[in-house]
């Protein structure tokens, strides 16, 4: 029994240095940004391997879900005989929860994973160490440049998502399932929301890329350096990001959408 | 005065002491290797050195200031006097061999372009490495990796170089070149040196004074000549090489003859 608690009390402790650790590295991270605005190439580098790196995974998913969404959509609309609000439909859910939700994950999996084993690989090559002893501090000129990459990125990549998806779901719409293009489109424009809709969405994403990047490169940086130490720091990106993202999302919409 | 004065230096991982009341002075100018058995913290050391870790009693002075007491600033201040060679090289793997060895001046210096190129292939000269210089680091073998990252902890032209394991896993050839290499850069730039390893031969070749560590204590110190005419059975065991003594080959446990007698019983 006594060993029970005593490895239950181990484990919370440990879960608790953890997320001390977290926000310490998070605050030595956020120290080293203004610096960046000195050194943008920096940041222009991590963009192309973060954010446009991602383009291609996000735009085809976008297109698939924006398709689906629309075919999915047509089938219950129409028996209601509201097939003309399929617009609606399709980017108020893009635009609010798919759009945001579904690209922070495929971000996650695609740029967090990364992220997590590129850096576990520097620290487990000596390459942070080596930096240091060179007086080059690793969170200035490592870490910093690829979390402001995930911060831009991810509320782009999640706009290119959505708007992907729309003409995804314009296509099925209109030329497979004959909706009117007119009434797709103007319900659309009328009926969603540049403050309500659009914005709280982009807050959205701009949230999931801060959590999803902290997550990744925390993860890489305090992974243990070994191969099976940078595989399970990679693993944990992923399912850490999914959690957070899932549950701040609901926390989100019910901030956002709960007088509604 | 010694460029680095190690005082009662104590430290611990987990219940375990790495170092229990350790004292080492490092002369300026000269290269001192610190040796030992795998896993007496001789890497450690050069870490706590270089203000990576923290003591947990006792003092470092580098250049007459306490590593342990400076601002995040100071140190890195520090550090760039500091030049260290990791046993794995720790080259950056995303750029090549020139940028490796120009990624120092790129980040603390605003010289020009054409001024960075004659430095960064001066170094890459000294260690016969100059036409190499547009290869990425995994088209380096392990010895030619040591030369760059040599070439790279010079850049900055420090007062003084730490060598973590220079000769572990190299071949004869490389092993040569790296002996003659550390040895000649020290005489020309007038570098202090650290030199951690255990490799006896090489390490004696090259050092003015040697330390060599066991079990968290400095067992004995000395010239390499001194070592090897000492009277201590330990030294004796580990200058030589030989596979008993002192430091037992068996691993401690019970008698062979009482094991073999003792069926073991388990469910």
């Amino acid at each position: 029994m006594i060993g029970i608690i005593r490895s239950l009390g181990r484990w919370g402790l440990g879960v608790f240095e953890r997320l001390g650790r977290g926000h310490l590295f998070l605050v030595q991270m956020l120290a080293g940004i203004p610096g960046l605005f000195l050194r943008f190439s920096l940041v222009i580098q991590q963009l192309f391997s973060v954010g446009v790196l991602s383009v291609l995974i996000i735009a085809v998913s976008g297109l698939f879900v924006g398709m689906v969404l629309s075919l999915q959509g047509y089938y219950v609309l129409v028996d209601f005989g509201a097939e003309e609000s399929l617009g609606v439909m399709v980017s108020l859910s893009l635009v609010r929860e798919l759009g945001p939700v579904v690209s922070a994950l495929l971000f996650a999996g695609r740029a967090g994973s990364a992220l997590t084993a590129e850096i576990g690989l520097m620290k487990s090559t000596e390459q942070l160490s080596g930096m240091e002893m060179m007086a080059v501090d690793p969170m200035r000129r490592i870490i910093a440049p690829r979390f402001l990459a995930g911060l831009i990125s991810m509320p782009l990549l999640a706009a290119m998502f959505s708007a992907v998806g729309i003409i995804g779901a314009f296509l099925v719409g209109h030329g497979l399932l004959g909706v009117d293009d007119g009434a797709f489109w103007s319900q659309m424009q009328v009926k969603t929301d540049w403050y309500d809709d659009i914005l709280n969405g982009v807050i959205k994403s701009i949230v999931f890329g801060f959590v999803v990047t902290w997550i990744a490169l925390y993860e890489g940086y305090d992974s243990v350096p070994t191969s099976e130490g940078v595989g399970r720091a990679t693993t944990r990106t992923v399912v850490h990001s999914a959690f957070a993202i899932l549950g701040l999302d609901f926390v989100l919409t019910a901030l956002m959408f709960g007088e509604n | 005065m010694p460029l680095i004065k190690i005082r009662d230096l104590h430290f611990y991982r987990g219940d375990r002491a790495i170092f229990d009341g350790v004292n080492i002075d490092i002369q300026r100018g000269k290269v001192t290797a610190i040796m030992g058995p795998s896993g007496t913290g001789k890497t450690t050391l050069l870490r706590l050195i270089g203000g990576q870790l923290h003591p947990d009693k006792g003092t470092i002075e580098v250049d007459g200031k306490n590593v342990h007491k400076m601002s995040h600033r100071e140190l890195y201040e520090l550090r760039k006097r500091m030049g260290m060679l990791f046993q794995s090289g720790a080259l950056l793997t995303d750029l090549t061999v020139f940028e490796n060895v120009a990624f120092p001046l790129r980040e603390h210096t605003e010289l020009p372009e054409t001024m960075i190129r004659d430095l960064v292939l001066m170094k890459l000269q000294a260690v016969g490495l100059r036409c190499a210089r547009d290869l990425m680091p995994s088209e380096l073998s392990g010895g030619m990796a040591r030369r760059v990252a040599l070439a790279r902890a010079v850049t900055l032209d420090p007062m003084m170089i730490m060598y973590d394991e220079p000769f572990t896993g190299q071949d004869p050839i490389s092993m040569g070149t790296l002996v003659n290499l550390i040895h000649r850069m020290n005489e020309a730039m007038g570098l202090t040196s650290i030199v951690v390893s255990h490799d006896v031969a090489e390490a004696t070749e090259i050092a003015d004074y040697v330390y060599l560590l066991s079990a968290g204590k400095v067992i004995d110190k000395g010239s390499p000549v001194e070592l090897k005419r000492s009277s201590s059975q330990w030294v004796q065991q580990f200058m030589q090489g030989l596979p008993d003594g002192p430091v037992p080959f068996h691993f401690p446990g019970v008698d062979f003859k009482e094991d073999l007698l003792t069926p073991e019983v388990q469910a």
